[in-house]
């Protein structure tokens, strides 16, 4: 099945910041649009412009596929507009030290690979890439490994999203309707939704 | 035997349509609010795959972000803006979703208009495109931020997927002393747990200090729970709650009314009910709050300095170094005195009635400063009628303030209200992100709705316990 998900590979780019909030990564003035075409060009526009140094402005990283971050990323706002710019701009992995919780489930809703790993192997595998911007990384969530070059680091991914991703079940609304019949059955328990007799 | 399941789990098991192996569940879901932002493209999804609303009478759709807050006539300045709202009325049309849109009258932001229409209620799960719909939990339901591709999940199916988070309980003890508010309560509590605390978790605001607030006070520190990283807060149910709803429009009456409160009083958690994790505050501890920095945990009480960066954990020192840069702010400096270009009153943390009393009692008498432009954007078109039926439109414009129309407005700028290069802001708004009020380099500092007063009238950060005629 095409929409599995078991390992992302290529070239990383490291952002090792904390608490990366998505009016950083996609600034609001972008979500004016009634779909998410053309977002990818827009992905930290606002850092970038005010730090020539930023990642993202470095020609070196823009065919990274695996972007490598620090702790709490994606926290605020639950605009999914935020990785959908990240995958438009070409990431197809995220590795932090940790997620803020929407943000990790819309990526989970396009298929993007939120894995944690552990800030000083993160830190090590930053500087691999710095060192060499070339270096492929391959994360498995398989064997829920990072590896580039040498390094080998464990990630981590709850298991129903990797589980999701694996088989290729990350498009969640097809099974979601599998039960419309229970979720009937389910509307006429509720109390609020029968006139508090239930 | 008593139900020692904490009232997040009761409503939670209330809605379980079923639980997958990997521990997920589908979850039923009572109330779906809806806005022209996170929508336009869930109801392509729907189009794409030939679904329609499965549930419309339990969807309701505004509009807040990017309307314009002077002139409302259409089709808007904003072509962007313009097409957005085509689009939301387009959408609500074809698929039968009611739209409290701008001729309507009881347009406003979602989670003002949510509580306000009665449309939240105990007991529910309610879902929006927003993060932050963690505001209805004042009401003791579980209220959640989604993404689009939810969104068009629960447009389909009324369902969506969640895991069961753990829960924390907050308890606040003790009275808040004058000119020390709920917004002030959840700062220092985000202050406290970090901006990452809460992930995992949804958070039980309760105790004396919480139990003493209004539904609206409430409404303030339930919204700024995704602050703290929880997806999720909420306040039992309780008197309070049931008055506050009496009567409201999508409210039942009579005896069904009285069969409602009955059985909403009986979702609070009890004494005995068992939560994954404790903490206790002391109301007492609690100072005016205002954030100083680019994450609202960066926040200090006014009579405090800012930190020194040595003094802080190794892990944090980048990051304060960072904040302190972009607020071209010192280390260990006093944050009382900053100075400010714009003060803000709004945002669906503060943008209610006991909010704007509160703002307009401190600045009646007096002028905005020089050099300060001061707004005051409220909450719904149904707040800013009954505050202009109290007057305090005259009262904050005879002190130098705009009263503006209804909407989100500067809290993130997706209308025309911006703030310019570096402008810093005193703001009643929830997030100090970078850019977050629309200049790539603008400066926010978040405080209380009366704090903003003050600092609109000053010129700079001030102390409203030290404010001349506030007599708080």
């Amino acid at each position: 099945m095409t929409n599995e998900v078991k390992s992302v590979s290529g070239a990383c780019i490291p952002l090792m910041l904390d608490d990366i909030d998505t009016d950083r990564i996609i600034p609001a003035r972008y979500l004016r649009c009634v779909t998410f075409d053309g977002l990818g060009e827009h992905a930290f526009e606002d850092d970038r412009k005010q730090d020539p140094n930023h990642p993202f402005n470095h020609t070196k990283f823009s065919g990274a596929s695996v972007l490598v971050a620090g702790r709490n990323f994606g926290c605020g706002s639950s605009r999914e507009h935020a990785p959908q710019s990240l995958m438009r701009w070409g990431i197809k992995a995220v590795l932090a030290e940790s997620f803020a919780e929407i943000f990790f489930g819309n990526c989970c809703s396009l298929g993007v690979a939120a894995v944690t790993a552990s800030r000083d192997d993160l830190d090590k595998l930053a500087a691999a890439i710095e060192a060499d911007p070339t270096l492929e990384v391959v994360v498995s969530l398989e064997d829920l490994k990072a590896t580039a070059g040498d390094l080998s680091i464990p990630v981590a991914m709850p298991d129903s999203a990797r589980e999701a991703l694996i088989t290729g079940e990350w498009d969640y609304l097809g099974q979601l309707l599998s039960a419309a019949s229970a979720v009937k059955e389910h509307a006429a328990t509720v109390p609020y939704l029968n006139a508090f007799s239930t | 035997m008593s139900d020692r399941r904490n009232l997040f789990n009761k409503v939670w098991d209330l809605h379980d349509v079923r639980t997958l192996a990997n521990g997920q569940t589908q979850l039923f879901i009572g109330l779906h609010l809806i806005h022209e932002v996170t929508s336009p493209q869930a109801f392509e999804i729907l189009r794409d795959r030939n679904l329609k609303v499965a549930y419309p009478a339990q969807t309701i759709a505004t509009v807040d972000h990017i309307v314009p807050t002077t002139d409302q006539s259409r089709p808007f300045l904003d072509g962007l803006a313009e097409k957005m709202m085509s689009a939301i009325e387009r959408n609500c049309d074809e698929f039968g979703v009611t739209l409290l849109d701008l001729k309507d009258g009881r347009q406003g932001i979602v989670h003002v208009v949510g509580p306000e229409q009665g449309l939240t209620q105990p007991g529910m799960t309610i879902v929006c495109g927003d993060s932050h719909t963690s505001t209805h939990g004042a009401f003791g339901s579980i209220a959640i931020g989604i993404g689009t591709s939810n969104v068009a999940q629960v447009l389909a199916t009324q369902t969506m997927f969640l895991s069961r988070p753990k829960v924390r309980r907050i308890v606040v003890n003790g009275e808040l002393a004058p000119g020390v508010y709920a917004k002030d309560v959840i700062l220092h509590i985000i202050q406290q747990l970090g901006v990452q605390g809460g992930v995992g978790y949804a958070y039980e605001y309760c105790g004396t200090t919480i139990d003493a607030m209004s539904i609206e006070e409430r409404m303030t520190v339930c919204n700024m729970s995704i602050e703290g990283g929880a997806r999720c807060g909420y306040v039992n149910p309780d008197e309070k709650t049931v008055e506050y709803l009496r009567g409201r429009p999508s409210v039942a009456t009579g005896d069904e009314f009285e069969r409602a409160a009955a059985w909403w009083l009986t979702l609070a958690s009890g004494d005995d009910a068992e939560f994954d994790d404790e903490v206790v505050y002391n109301a007492a501890d609690i100072e005016p709050t205002v954030t100083w920095g680019i994450t609202p945990a960066q926040s200090v009480g006014v009579s405090q300095p800012l930190p020194n960066v040595s003094d802080c954990d190794a892990s944090e020192q980048t990051l304060i170094k960072e904040a302190l840069e972009f607020m071209g702010l010192a280390e260990g400096e006093p944050v009382k005195g900053t100075q400010i270009d714009v003060a803000f009153i709004g945002s669906c943390t503060n943008s209610r009635m006991s909010d704007l009393r509160e703002a307009a009692r401190i600045v009646a008498g007096h002028k905005v400063a020089d050099n300060v432009k001061a707004i005051v954007v409220p909450g719904s078109q149904l707040v800013r009628e009954q505050a202009m039926q109290e007057g305090l439109h005259e009262v904050f414009e005879a002190a130098g303030f705009e009263w503006r129309e209804a909407g989100c407005s500067m809290c993130l700028a997706m209308n025309p209200d911006k703030l310019q290069g570096r402008e810093v802001c005193a703001s009643s708004s929830n997030r100090n992100f970078k850019g977050r009020q629309g200049s790539p380099t603008g400066r926010t500092l978040l405080m209380s709705p009366a704090m903003v007063a003050a600092a609109a009238i000053e010129g700079k950060v001030a102390d409203i316990r030290e404010f001349a005629g506030a007599a708080v």
